[in-house]
């Protein structure tokens, strides 16, 4: 056996270069390569940047150019007014942005404990199961808006003793009740692609069912779904926004209260600004991980 | 002679309507090696899978160490402590490093203190020339590498047996001889084991006992000379140059 040591065969780990003893200097060809690989990039970065001058600048002269630009300047883009509203819409936004944490964290618990349910064999939680699936079924498939809605004013109409009448409270929960839906159907998918095979090695090393999830099946379900989670934690931050619906004054409920003092339309662009500062480093993130992990995967399948 | 590590009585399975085992019996002593060969869906994984309990039998009894572990009050898990199995796609865990592929089933499940498990499996990896690949994911390693830590990653709990399923059968021909020559050596150091596999010259070195599965039965066993080289039976000996003609004798 001994003999197989560091040679080392196939797919090799990435470490330095083979060293032949000899310094390795390139020769004439390579050199002459690169000189006209250099020119050609030089080439491609000349066209890149003449092109977009050239479609942007068009964009931008037609654009003010035109005839309703004042008046559209004047309705949707007059900063000084917006530098003016925006810490009253920042302050909003702060509910925003701890609503989504709250949120976030309940979603990702129930979500998973959701999945853990509908992906379980148990006979004990077949009830369980069931009403899992009824509730994933009925909360994917009804508008957010209504839900918030139905329990941000339905609740309060029952007057119910020592059952809170906060809105902001209602309106949170209605976010968890559906996002947890999503999310759910989001893990049982990770867990459902991890080939049965990888339990099968688990178990057959003696470990027990509850020890196969936690060690081998959620961390691989995890990693995949990942990215489709981010997508939904992107969507979850824009859809706070709805409970303004129910007088919280979050950034969309500010950034109203002020256009209808000015009839100026910029605080909603103010607002849509801050959403998109959030938003837009997210989804780069995600698309990043995204590609990272599909990179991954086919590393695997050639390997 | 002690009891064997293995009997099978009367083993039957099925799926369905399907018939995939019937009356399998046979005895592996303790330090021997007792070989399946027979055409693909004979069900020889099927076979292991049941040792395992990772299937359900319709009949007959499986007797490990002489403890009937077929029995319906026996802890599946318990069982499986004292049982290795490797199987034909490696199966490692890709989420996790050689070393912690290694140590996870020691730790969590027997218990066995972190640093005692590293220390093995270090001296594990070390005896079969995986010890620079201890940190690498299991997806930088060629397919005999990742085979010959499976199997590693199988004795690290010390198994009474050692169940290995066509472990040759998904890596290229040049790949087969690292792996094979690890099971030759664990042969050689007196494990028990049951495998199933299509590598004949292979099977002539370690095998104590050859069997050969026909649509489930066992048609024909004996000696690893008798079976190969002189079958009795018709249906052994298409099987047996079939392989041949596939260029695997
Ligand atoms: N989980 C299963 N469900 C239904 N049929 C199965 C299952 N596993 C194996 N079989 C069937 O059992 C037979 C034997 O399969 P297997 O044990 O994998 O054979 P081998 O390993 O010898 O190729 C095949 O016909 C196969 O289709
Ligand atoms: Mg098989």
């Amino acid at each position: 056996m001994s003999e197989n040591r560091g040679r080392g065969s196939g797919g090799n780990s990435g470490s330095a270069p083979y060293d032949f003893g000899g310094a390795w200097q390139p020769s004439e060809i390579e050199l002459a390569r690169r000189v006209a690989r250099k020119k050609r990039n030089q080439k491609n970065a000349l066209i890149a940047a003449l092109s977009s001058a050239l479609v942007l600048g068009t964009l931008i002269v037609v654009i003010v150019t035109s005839p309703g630009w004042v008046t559209l300047r004047n309705t949707f883009f007059k900063w000084a007014y917006g530098v003016e509203v925006l810490p009253k819409i920042l302050l909003g936004f702060a509910t925003n942005a701890t609503l989504t944490v709250i949120a976030g964290t309940s979603v990702a618990l129930i979500g998973l404990l959701v999945a853990l349910i509908r992906t379980s064999r148990t006979p004990a939680l077949t009830p369980f199961r069931f009403l899992a699936t009824i509730y994933v079924d009925v909360f994917r498939g009804v508008p957010l808006l209504l839900v918030i809605l139905l329990v941000g004013f339905g609740i309060p109409a029952l007057q119910i003793k020592g059952l809170t009448n906060s809105v902001l409270i209602l309106g949170t929960l209605a976010v968890i009740i559906t996002y947890s839906a999503y999310v759910a159907e989001v893990i049982r998918s990770g867990i459902l692609t991890v080939h049965p095979s990888q339990r099968a090695a688990a178990r057959s090393l003696g470990l027990s069912h509850s020890q196969t999830l936690r060690y081998v099946v959620l961390p691989q379900a995890f990693k995949r779904v990942t990215p489709p989670l981010l997508n939904d934690l992107v969507a979850l931050v824009k859809d706070t926004g709805l409970i303004s619906i129910l007088g919280v004054t979050d950034a969309v409920r500010a950034a109203q209260i002020q256009t209808s003092k000015s009839f100026n339309y910029t605080p909603y662009v103010m607002a849509a600004l801050i959403f998109l500062a959030v938003t837009i480093p997210l989804t780069r993130a995600t698309d990043r991980m995204l590609r990272k992990s599909l990179e991954r995967q086919n590393a695997q399948g050639q390997a | 002679m002690s009891a064997p590590v293995l009997r099978i009585e009367k083993l039957r399975k099925s799926f369905g309507a399907e018939i995939v085992l019937e009356d399998i019996t046979f005895t592996v002593p303790e330090h021997t090696a007792t070989v399946f060969i027979g055409a693909s869906g004979s069900g020889k994984s099927t076979l292991l899978r049941c040792i395992n309990l990772l299937e359900q039998i319709d009949d007959g009894v499986i007797k490990l160490d002489g403890q009937d572990i077929s029995a319906a009050d026996v802890n599946p898990d318990e069982v499986r402590k004292k049982l290795g199995m490797v199987f034909q796609s490696f199966n490692l865990f890709p989420h996790m490093t050689v070393l912690e592929n290694i140590i996870l089933a020691p730790t969590k499940v027997q218990g066995v203190s972190q640093d005692e498990a590293v220390d093995q499996a270090f001296k594990l990896l070390e005896r079969f020339g995986l010890r620079d690949k201890a940190d690498q994911y299991p997806d930088r390693l060629s397919g005999g590498q990742q085979q010959r830590v499976a199997i590693i990653r199988s004795l690290a709990r010390s198994p009474r047996l050692l169940l290995l399923d066509e472990i040759t059968s998904a890596l290229d021909p040049v790949l087969v001889n690292e792996v094979l020559s690890t099971v030759r050596e664990l042969k050689s150091e007196g494990m028990t084991m049951v495998l199933a596999t299509h590598e004949m010259g292979f099977a002539k070195q370690v095998a104590n006992e050859v069997c050969y599965l026909h649509q489930g039965r066992i048609l024909e066993w004996g000696a690893p000379e008798e079976i190969l080289e002189a079958p009795k039976r018709a249906e052994t000996r298409e099987f047996i140059k079939r392989v041949h003609d596939a260029g695997r004798l």
